[in-house]
């Protein structure tokens, strides 16, 4: 990995100008004769260059939310401006990596090509998707296994190639939506650093979804923690940790327990019913 | 990693056929051995059934006569223009039907009323239509390769990875590319399964053909030769009509593994 592959950077973290707005989103699922709340009513702004990190328990409507947030799914209520837009459909600023990353990889095509083939759609021009497919492959370690198919590698470097292709795309808002929930502790480690490598060297807007508190702490710059279905926000709370972070260090520190601690309160608070809210659940 | 399990039993079978293959050889050998000897030692009426050696050796003439190759070449150009019209209509009409849910629904009992009825069914309307001409196997071969070669065809089409679309619509494909970059690599192995089963239900449709109503071909010299008494002859054009339904087979399986190399009924995974 080599810095001077890095483009230039396409502006300095800007703290101040909302990069996406979620302003009283509600989903309800309809259909085979019953009605499932999944998320009652968020509010959050993500700023422009923020690591934002989600952080709720399994079924709390997660997932439902990047749906929304990324125009794959309608919403019952409230809405997502994305850059100054409504998203009524998936955006032009807008990548995802899904939980399912396996899934996502079209297998017909080598590792190149999947990253390759959304800048077509996009109509960069060859010499230019090359560059940045280059960049993208190189910047997530998986330059020798570019012509190789996403079945011949294994369950982290597919999601590195879900990763490459979101970031060789270049969105404003990248979001995440449990990336690393099935690969192994070592794997996941590694890869947590890679997006935060990335989110600095390409200075790009991310939201990440995780059930995993130590997660959540370790990767934002915020994390917004959820509560039990039906979905509001408990707490926004900001992380203070120092901006460079390391497995080993960072992990142990008193102020890294802390925030765990205090995340993990929030958490077991909604388990017994509490709802900022005041309904209960 | 499977993306689609729906191949899973393919795979079995292929793996059965590989390692079995000289197993397979014995057993064709046996009864080779068995036809040879039960005529000659009278168990078997030999003016029915002559030993095995006769009929190759009949055969072996045949493959000297001009008249067989002429049969031949007729046998196979009905196959392969009728299994061609098939593919072409079958591809299209499922894309078609398969893309548009509406059409889909609407098409859908008209389909399950159609495909039952066997292809020999049309016979006398064909014999009345065409008589003996090619056209008339061609309608039979395309309307039995048809249904095999659609039915596939919209499973394939309905078979996208609910991930995959969702991918592809997040960045934006337009409907052309996710037609061409996501539906059509999904719905390509149906579509080569599809091609395979409808290979060999043409042969049998332009067999059947040339021997029941007497279109020019392999088939028709077998019905001549079993009227006219020629019990070797028609046993050694059953042989040969045989071998040409293997080589088929061989044929669509090789297309097959070559058109889906990166798919998991072929593919070999290196990392699990
Ligand atoms: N398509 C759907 N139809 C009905 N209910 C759904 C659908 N998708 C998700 N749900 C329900 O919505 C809730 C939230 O699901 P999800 O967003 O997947 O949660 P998470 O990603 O946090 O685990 C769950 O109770 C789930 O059963
Ligand atoms: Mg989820």
């Amino acid at each position: 990995m080599s810095i001077d592959t890095t483009p230039a950077p396409r502006e300095r973290i800007d703290t101040t100008t909302p990069a996406l707005d979620v302003r009283g989103l509600k989903k309800v699922y309809t259909g085979h004769g019953r009605d499932v709340e999944a998320v009652r009513n968020l509010t959050f702004t993500i700023r422009s260059g923020e690591l934002v990190c989600i952080v709720g328990p399994s079924g709390a409507g997660k997932t439902t939310l990047l749906r929304c947030i990324s125009g794959l799914l309608d919403v019952t209520d409230g809405e997502v401006v994305l850059d100054g837009k409504k998203v009524t459909e998936p955006p032009p600023g807008m990548a995802v990596v899904f939980q399912e990353y396996g899934r996502s990889l079209f297998p017909w095509l080598t590792v190149r090509q999947n990253i390759e083939l959304p800048l077509k759609e996009k109509g960069l021009k060859k010499a230019e998707r090359a560059e940045k497919v280059q960049t993208a492959i190189d910047a997530v370690g998986l330059t020798d296994s570019a012509d190789a198919h996403p079945w011949q590698l294994s369950g982290g470097m597919q999601q590195r190639v879900a990763i490459a292709r979101a970031v060789a795309y270049e969105p404003s808002v990248l979001l995440m939506d449990e990336p690393f929930a099935a690969v192994d502790a070592q794997t996941r480690a590694d890869l947590e650093d890679l997006v935060r490598d990335l989110w600095h060297k390409f200075k790009v807007t991310v939201l990440f979804v995780t059930h995993d508190i130590d997660e959540a702490v370790y990767l934002g710059e915020r994390v917004l923690v959820l509560s039990h279905r039906p979905t509001v926000i408990l707490e926004d709370v900001k992380i203070t940790l120092p901006d460079e972070r390391s497995q080993l260090e960072t992990r142990s520190t008193k102020e890294f327990a802390d925030l765990r601690h205090h995340v993990y309160e929030q958490i077991q608070k909604a388990k017994q019913g509490f709802r900022p809210d005041g309904d209960t659940a | 990693m499977t993306t689609a399990a729906t191949t899973a039993p393919e795979r079995r079978r292929r793996r059965l056929s590989g390692s079995n293959f000289a197993l397979g050889a014995i057993g064709l050998f046996s009864i080779g051995a068995l036809l040879e000897i039960l005529p000659r030692i009278g168990v078997m009426d030999r003016r029915f059934f002559p030993p095995s050696s006769e009929i190759l050796t009949m055969l072996l003439r045949q493959l000297g006569e001009p008249g067989f190759w002429t049969a031949v070449g007729q046998t196979m150009r009905g196959w392969a223009i009728g299994l061609t019209i098939a593919m072409v209509a079958g591809v299209l009409a499922g894309v078609v039907i398969g893309s548009i849910p509406v059409l889909r629904e609407f098409t859908a009992s008209t389909i399950e009323f159609l495909r039952p009825i066997p292809s020999v069914a049309l016979i006398p309307l064909v014999v009345l239509l065409y008589g003996t001409k090619i056209q008339s196997a061609l309608i039979l071969i395309v309307y039995a390769a048809f249904w095999q070669i659609l039915v596939q065809v919209l499973y394939g089409v309905a078979d996208v990875d609910p991930v995959v679309r969702d991918t592809a619509r997040s960045y934006r494909f337009s409907r052309w590319t996710q037609f061409k970059q996501v539906v059509w690599p999904t719905a390509l192995p149906y579509v080569v399964t599809g091609f395979r089963l409808a290979a060999a239900v043409a042969l049998i449709l332009e067999v059947t053909a040339e021997l029941v109503i007497g279109v020019p071909g392999l088939g028709r010299n077998l019905g001549i030769a079993q009227s006219s008494g020629a019990v070797t002859l028609t046993y050694a054009l059953v042989v040969a009509i045989g071998i040409i339904g293997i080589i088929i087979n061989l044929f669509a399986r090789y297309i097959e593994r070559r058109v889906l190399r990166w798919h998991p009924s072929v593919r070999r995974d290196v990392a699990a």
